[in-house]
């Protein structure tokens, strides 16, 4: 799982950090979102990548992160995940308004470009 | 005891019940929503300024306040922090706050309907950032902060703020990422993200993990870095603040502050002298600052508008801060503190005076009988001409124009750091300061760079706004005074006055200072004060039983 999950992330963060290379700001926006997940789920990654462990303590278990997966990070992940999407949402309005006013799509708004 | 106790939020809370209420009101009563806007803003500095003498007042510990969020003990609950540093900072973001805030009810205030409830989000995201003691809580503020900045940067609207808080916008959120991930691995490797936890987590980490533990903190010391507009992450900046409306700028300089307190909180707290691995990214700082003095001192001189000379002026005192902060020398730390103050309130009054500038320049004329004095003196035969005949004498300097030359003077004096307000002070302080420390450090050589640097950027700053101070006062043309109501006046003038208090009680000033850089490279004061700090008993939170403590 642990493959899995960094060849995921991997993909992700490359493919975010390519599109925001690009001059167009719907590629910038699509990298930074790809980016978000890349993030995301490396926060989630750093608690125990663990199947059926209870985040709870349970008096039956000794208390070890073997036997628990760490809430924390689940936390920290929900939070970013709000903060990401709000400022998302945000910059989409802003990159809407250059959009408006420029008339193309470019970061630069270079007038003439299409 | 009792309410005081709860003072610590206040910062906090207080903005952000302000905006909710600032919503509330809508597009109408904008009398009413100015009138809270400054009250709160007035309030909030009067609460910076007693949690400040609060945190002074108390010579027996460190004076550390520390205020559990919900009630729960230190590494579980998140925690706020007044020491003498936030407690300072606090009373920064009031002052200069408040000048933005008068400032913006004479004409920016009006612009857009949510302007003032983006201000006080923002305030609550700075005085949050500047009191928090949790890692992931510190992200959430630097959130609220920035998205409310968002906002407040293209207030106005208009193509060059739109295209530049585009890219502000977008380096921002990278530097977002960036912050979470040196975050979780910070919490990968030590199971904490409470600071003061973490400060006495890492000499417990073994030495192979130590590298994970080093990549994180630079990590995250990237996007604080990105955020103090350290060169070369920082060519975001002057385009974005020289955009921006005037009020707004002033309040960005603040933001700047907070990438710079974050690095200095988080590099004394994880990598004391005492660590495992003493002054981690010391080098980084001190030579990155030197490369932003640098960069930030070549800006300046080739910014043509006034505007850009002062987003320039704002990376040149990052890049001193960071300089000075990389030395690690408490001293160097303490006259850096007073510099900061300084240099805050400096370069946010010429924010505003530069607006007036270019008013005066954009301004096809005055109204007729603004001033009697604007009116030409009639002709007679006596009357010495000019080439074209223009009369040379009796043609009346406007007093409004020479009350904002003497304001751009001012301003100039202490941005640039010259005698005798608080700008030179500040750089006396630090140049002596650093001058004793050449004695001790490893690296005598950059010792000398900064000191050599800081006088070239006093230069560089003095020659870029004499030039523009010519080329707006002096030209030879019927240069018009610009209307300037009185309440843009008393914000440029409060500021201004703030900057003069600097200098006249520059003695308490830089005794606050050095006290409150002891207290930041002796981190185990802040540790040992939050983690000692106890719940309070109540119906849900009985009480609990305390070890007994053995002498």
């Amino acid at each position: 799982m642990e493959a899995l999950l960094s060849l995921v992330i991997g993909v992700l963060g490359g493919a975010g950090v390519w599109l925001i290379l690009q001059p167009r700001t719907f590629q910038l926006i699509m990298g930074l979102t790809l980016l978000t997940y890349a993030v995301n789920l490396f926060i989630f990654s750093v608690g125990s990548l663990f199947l059926d462990r209870p985040p709870l303590i349970d008096t039956a278990l000794t208390p070890t992160l073997e036997h628990y997966t760490d809430p924390v990070p689940q936390s920290l992940v929900l939070t970013a995940i709000v903060i990401g999407f709000a400022t998302t949402a945000l910059f989409l309005v802003v990159l809407l308004a250059a959009r408006g006013l420029s008339g193309n799509d470019h970061v630069d708004g270079t007038p003439g470009a299409s | 005891m009792g309410l005081l106790a709860h003072l610590i939020v206040v910062p906090v809370v207080m903005p952000l019940v302000t905006a909710a209420l600032l919503i509330l009101l809508g597009n109408k009563h904008k009398r009413m929503k100015s009138l809270l806007n400054i009250t709160a803003t007035v309030l909030g500095l009067i609460v910076a300024a007693s949690i400040l003498r609060s945190v002074d007042a108390d010579p027996s510990s460190s004076g550390m306040r520390v205020y559990l969020a919900s009630n729960w003990e230190a590494p579980f609950g998140i925690v706020l922090v007044a020491d003498r540093l936030s407690a300072l900072l606090l009373v920064v973001v009031g002052v200069v706050s408040l000048g933005a805030a008068l400032y913006a009810e004479a004409a920016w205030g009006r612009a857009g309907v949510y302007f003032h409830a983006l201000f006080q989000i923002q305030l609550m995201g700075l005085n949050g950032a500047f009191l928090t003691g949790d890692l992931f809580n510190l992200f959430v503020f630097f959130e609220v902060m920035l998205a409310a900045s968002y906002g407040l940067q293209l207030h106005g609207s208009g193509w060059p703020r739109v295209r530049s808080g585009m890219h502000y916008i977008a380096v921002n959120l990278l530097a977002s990422s960036l912050f979470l991930i040196g975050l979780a691995m910070l919490y990968g490797v030590t199971g904490t993200l409470s600071m003061a936890d973490l400060a006495s987590k890492v000499a417990l980490i073994p030495a192979s993990d130590r590298g994970l533990l080093h990549a994180g903190a630079a990590i995250l010391a990237v996007a604080f870095l990105t955020k103090a507009a350290a060169w070369p992450l920082n060519a975001w900046l002057v385009p974005a603040y020289t955009a921006t409306s005037a009020p707004v700028a002033a309040l960005f300089a603040l933001m700047t502050k907070v990438g710079v307190y974050a690095l200095l909180r988080c590099s004394t707290l994880l990598f004391s002298d005492t660590s495992p691995s003493p002054r981690f990214g010391g080098s980084v700082l001190l030579y990155g600052g030197l490369l932003t003095l640098a960069f930030g001192a070549i800006g300046v001189l080739s910014a043509r508008r006034v505007g850009r000379v002062a987003g320039f002026s704002l990376i040149v005192s990052s890049g001193t801060l960071l300089a000075a902060f990389g030395l690690g020398v408490p001293a160097v730390t303490a006259a850096a503190l007073y510099y900061l103050v300084s240099a805050t309130f400096a370069v946010s009054a010429l924010f505003l005076v530069v607006e007036l500038l270019e008013r005066m320049t954009t301004q096809p004329h005055i109204d007729a009988g603004a001033s009697p004095i604007d009116v030409e003196p009639e002709v007679d035969e006596d009357t010495n001409l000019d080439e074209e005949e223009a009369p040379l004498v009796g043609r009346v300097f406007s007093p409004s124009l020479a009350r904002l030359g003497l304001t751009f003077m001012v301003c100039m004096l202490l941005v640039a750091g010259l005698p005798p307000l608080s700008g030179f002070i500040a750089k006396v302080s630090l140049l002596t300061s650093i001058v004793d420390a050449a004695r001790t450090t490893p690296t005598p050589t950059a010792v000398w760079t900064m000191a050599a640097l800081l006088l070239l950027a006093t230069l560089a700053s003095t020659i870029a706004l004499s030039t523009a101070g010519i080329r707006h006062f002096w030209k030879n043309s019927d240069r018009l005074a610009p209307r300037i109501q009185v309440i843009e006046a008393m914000a440029i003038v409060g500021l201004l006055a703030a900057c003069m208090a600097l200098t006249a009680w520059a003695e308490p000033v830089l005794r606050y200072t050095r006290a409150a850089a002891n207290d930041l490279h002796a981190p185990q004061h802040y540790v040992d004060a939050v983690m000692s700090t106890q719940p309070r008993p109540g119906p849900t939170r009985p009480v609990i039983a305390q070890p007994p403590v053995t002498p």
